[in-house]
């Protein structure tokens, strides 16, 4: 079974955002793996043990997302390809879609495996868009993953519980944290991953024009700050008020 | 010149750090409370690969480079030094000699275990009279019908006395050289062999939650297999063994002393006193520069020393050795002193870290060659 997953090279979610002039997000300063990403990693791995084949990642970025890729592939993903060029910065979601379903067809994979939504856009738009360019169904917000001859079936994660969900492969899953607790990349698989192959790919090599922007950002704002609650001081009859105010809210 | 780490050096120090905050720094407090060895830690750090970080791939490691290396012992060291020294003296002391000097049959039976941090191997050097003066060792080996029957007594040996302790490499005297001190050879006695007994552990004052034990020897019989190289080797490879140990044991001391400019820099933000955070007055600021630019410093010569080591045509190494094991230890003391300063009577206080970084710092300028050892070995290299 050949599986692609996309990962994507993040600014450090844990240090403070910035964005750029022209209201882009600053890349400059760390960057990681999206940890989004390495729950589709994971979900990948675990497929491959079970059902053998190969893990193929696939990640548009600059020239040091080189280091993201290297971590899934120190997880134990077993080869890249990473489609870099300049004129890509700032790329939307179509066209990122449209980058990345060129870059993955020539693979013909059985399933593609992305993370939900990426954890700096947050638009969660790029997966939906790739399925649909890849011609392929697709399964969302995937707590479980499992191939069962030429379907694939997924516990898809809803409000209330989760429902079971079945496609045809070749299908994409977009996989919540659900799936497992990534695993460490083990030090054996950092010192391996120097051998692993990562085929650079430039924009020209796709065959994609690029056209206008279909999204463009109009203004930034602040969201708005959830007020401060009411904090209630034990003078004898704390438990009441917090009772008057459970039953106000209908919490009781 | 470049002071860029590799790409894979990188990852490793991401993986260590991120290793030793999640699993080794929340455990930290209670092994050291109870005086006790972390299996299960050990167990996860044999997992993770870091016993086989730094041996090639043929004989089971990851194929890492010394510095990768280095770097492992200074963030696990950062999360607890205790566990930091119990994986420095299995690599550098335990499973080093027998890749570097062992036979095949003997690589082939002991390094799979220890890169695997399933075993562990100790070094026995130190003796009651013998501890600068590591060639003054009494213990001897005498030969016997095609075996090694080994007499004397060992003192404060790490890794000896775990549940996982599969032996350890014994120097001892095997002959008498012409005007000179004796000829000292190494025999690999595995635990168990009778007359080889792991005696209790000391009551130490600090890195409680590692393992350290006197050891006797009567006639202890072990095969003729079981020496380690040749006969007389002894003595220049414990030379070379402790070497290496050296820088291993500054990347401990950059790890601990990091860590006690973390501990410092958190808790001076958020005291205050006379209306303000203490971090704000002039003097605790200058106390965390200089701590700040020590450690740099130290981990700069640590990882400059670990370079040299890879690189084993260079003149230069014995000298950085020294000069990075002396000059991180007495950082990192300095260090955990000015920690502990910084936190007032609450340093003195086992609720915070920095009363342990205290107690587990002193050790540093003694083990592996005290800080007098590592000045009379520079000034040799001075030509004096
Ligand atoms: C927790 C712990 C773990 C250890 N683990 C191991 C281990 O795994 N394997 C092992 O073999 N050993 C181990 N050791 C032993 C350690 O390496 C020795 O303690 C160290 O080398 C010093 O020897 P000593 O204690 O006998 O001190 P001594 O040599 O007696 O030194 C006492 C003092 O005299 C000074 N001194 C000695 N000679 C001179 C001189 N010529 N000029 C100036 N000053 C001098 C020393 O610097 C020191 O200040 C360990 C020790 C401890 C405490």
């Amino acid at each position: 079974m050949k599986i692609v997953v996309t990962v994507k090279q993040i600014p450090d979610p844990n240090a403070p955002q910035k964005l750029t002039s022209d209201n882009r997000l600053d890349r400059g300063g760390e960057a990681v793996l999206d940890p989004g990403d390495e729950y589709g990693v994971e979900a990948g791995l675990k497929l491959k043990e079970a059902h053998g084949g190969e893990v193929v990642l696939v990640s548009m970025g600059p020239a040091k997302a080189a280091d993201a890729i290297r971590k899934g592939l120190s997880m134990g993903a077993d080869r890249a390809i990473h489609v870099s060029d300049d004129s890509l910065a700032g790329a939307d979601a179509l066209l990122t879609a449209q980058i990345l379903a060129a870059a993955i067809k020539p693979e013909n994979p059985d399933l593609v495996i992305c993370g939900t939504e990426s954890t700096d856009g947050s638009t969660g738009m790029v997966p939906p868009m790739l399925a649909e360019l890849l011609g392929m169904p697709q399964a969302t917000f995937a707590k479980q993953v499992e191939v069962k001859g030429d379907k694939v079936s997924v516990h898809r994660q809803t409000n209330e519980g989760y429902e079971v969900v079945e496609a045809q492969a070749p299908a994409l899953v977009t996989v919540t944290a659900g799936v497992g607790e990534p695993r460490y990349a083990s030090l054996k698989g950092i010192m391996a991953a120097r051998s692993k192959e990562v085929k650079k790919v430039e924009l020209s090599a796709l065959g994609i024009e690029k056209g206008s922007p279909a999204e463009s950002v109009e203004g930034v704002a602040d969201a708005e700050t959830r007020k401060a609650g009411e904090v209630i001081e034990d003078d004898g009859n704390a438990a009441e008020r917090i009772l008057a105010f459970l039953v106000q809210v209908k919490a009781v | 010149m470049d002071f860029e780490l590799s790409p894979e050096q990188k990852q490793v120090r991401d993986l260590c750090r991120e290793f030793a905050q999640e699993v080794v720094a929340p455990a930290a407090a209670e092994l050291d409370r109870e005086h006790r060895f972390g299996y299960d830690i050990v167990r996860q750090m044999g997992d993770l690969g870091l016993f086989g970080l730094g041996f090639p791939e043929d004989a089971g490691g990851a194929g890492g480079d010394f510095l990768s290396y280095c770097i492992a012992v200074e963030e696990i060291s950062r999360a607890d030094a205790g566990v930091g020294i119990t994986l420095e003296a299995a690599v550098s002391l335990g499973a080093t000699p027998i890749q570097e000097f062992g036979t095949k049959e003997q690589k082939e039976c002991w390094l799979p275990d220890l890169l695997a941090g399933r075993k562990l191997w100790a070094f026995g050097l130190t003796e009651p009279g013998a501890g600068s003066d590591a060639a003054g060792t009494r213990t001897r080996a005498q030969p016997e019908d095609g075996e090694w029957v080994i007499n004397g007594s060992k003192q404060f040996i790490t890794n000896s006395g775990t549940e996982i302790s599969a032996g350890v490499t014994v120097t001892a005297l095997t002959g008498k050289r012409e005007g000179a001190r004796g000829e000292i050879s190494a025999f690999l006695v595995p635990t168990g062999t009778p007359g080889y007994t792991v005696e209790p552990s000391y009551r130490k004052l600090g890195w409680h939650s590692s393992d350290t034990h006197p050891l006797t020897f009567e006639d202890c019989h072990v095969p003729a297999g079981n020496l380690l190289g040749k006969q007389g080797a002894g003595y220049r490879q414990f030379l070379h063994t402790l070497a290496g140990g050296r820088v291993a044991i500054a990347a401990l001391s950059v790890g601990l002393a990091q860590a006690c400019l973390d501990a410092a820099v958190t808790y001076a933000k958020e005291r205050q006193q006379f209306g303000k955070p203490i971090a704000s007055f002039q003097a605790i600021q200058f106390k965390l520069a200089d701590m700040a630019m020590e450690v740099e410093l130290a981990r700069m010569i640590t990882y400059r020393a670990a370079i040299a080591y890879s690189d084993r045509g260079s003149v230069e190494f014995r000298k950085l050795a020294s000069m990075a094991k002396l000059f991180a230890s007495e950082t990192s003391k300095r260090a955990a002193d000015q920690a502990v300063q910084i936190h007032g009577g609450y340093g003195f206080i086992e609720d915070y870290p920095v009363a342990r970084y205290w107690r587990d710092v002193k050790i540093n300028e003694i083990g592996e060659g005290t800080s007098e050892v590592q000045r009379m070995l520079i000034a040799r290299e001075l030509g004096i």
